[in-house]
């Protein structure tokens, strides 16, 4: 099967857009469109037209930009990763959607089997080490368990990417 | 930045000798730590242990997990912070 790459004439755009569709799931999970790159007026009026991409790993969608960026959408994947990834697969680097089958599987056995931790893997690598942290109730674990920084920055001021949103404390002194 | 391979583990040489006097004749009460600085060995495993904490000693049995850590992790040296609890203030003011 070739890869479907639609550009889709401004008139036109209603017919190719549901035409895309179509054609997306009938060959449903290899199938590589991009229906078209307008850009819509106001905000959600129009659905977006980001109808499919390539699946690279799960869940991965990356659209209409190079492969070495949209290889980075990837959880666990930068950019040196995904030079790494281009390089040991020999894959152009172009845009994803004009990827052929061959390339986009090529790609994909690299990433889902070669030696890296991503997506749930990593996720779930992360949370254990965290877990293994408050488990021994080290420095560390409590401060994750209070959600305060952990790497010694200060809590006077700041701090709220840990902390969340502020609260206002009543009848604090004035 | 973490350590030096080259430089192998840390840990104070005074306590790595009582932990073997420990070792071979051991003694009732748990080992008292000053050493916060000295990393947590393969050998200190099971061992009970009472770290300084700048002003009292927090008690710990070294497990296997905390291997790589340092004593000094595992007795806060700070208080925490607990807001206060609100004053009624009834009538007069």
């Amino acid at each position: 099967m070739s890869n479907l790459s639609m550009r889709c004439a401004s008139t036109e755009r209603r017919k190719i857009n549901t035409n895309a569709t179509r054609l997306v799931k009938s060959n449903a999970p290899t199938a590589v469109t991009q229906g078209g790159r307008q850009r819509t007026t106001s905000r959600g009026r129009r659905t977006p037209l980001h109808i499919v991409a390539a699946r690279v790993a799960g869940v991965e969608i990356p659209n209409a930009k190079n492969v070495e960026v949209s290889l980075t959408y990837i959880y666990g994947i930068g950019p040196t990763m995904a030079k790494k990834i281009m390089t040991n697969c020999g894959v152009e680097n172009k845009r994803t959607k004009d990827l052929s089958e061959d390339e986009l599987t090529k790609l994909r056995k690299e990433v889902e089997d070669g030696d890296y931790l991503i997506e749930g893997d990593l996720r779930r690598f992360t949370a254990m080490n965290i877990k293994r942290l408050i488990e021994i109730q080290c420095y560390r674990g409590k401060r994750h368990q209070m959600s305060l920084p952990v790497r010694g920055q200060k809590t006077k001021t700041n701090a709220r990417t840990r902390k969340g949103k502020k609260k206002t404390v009543a009848g604090k002194k004035k | 930045m973490s350590r030096s391979v080259w430089k192998g583990p840390f840990v104070d040489f005074g306590l790595l000798r009582s932990v073997v006097k420990n070792q071979k004749k051991p003694s009732k009460d748990p080992l008292k730590i000053y050493s916060r600085r000295s990393l947590i060995l393969p050998e200190f495993v099971g061992l009970e242990v009472e770290i300084h904490n700048g002003k009292n000693f927090q008690k710990l049995l070294v497990k296997e997990e905390m291997i790589g850590h340092y004593f000094g992790e595992f007795a806060p040296t700070r208080k925490l912070f607990v807001p206060k609890e609100k004053k009624k203030n009834k009538g007069k003011k």
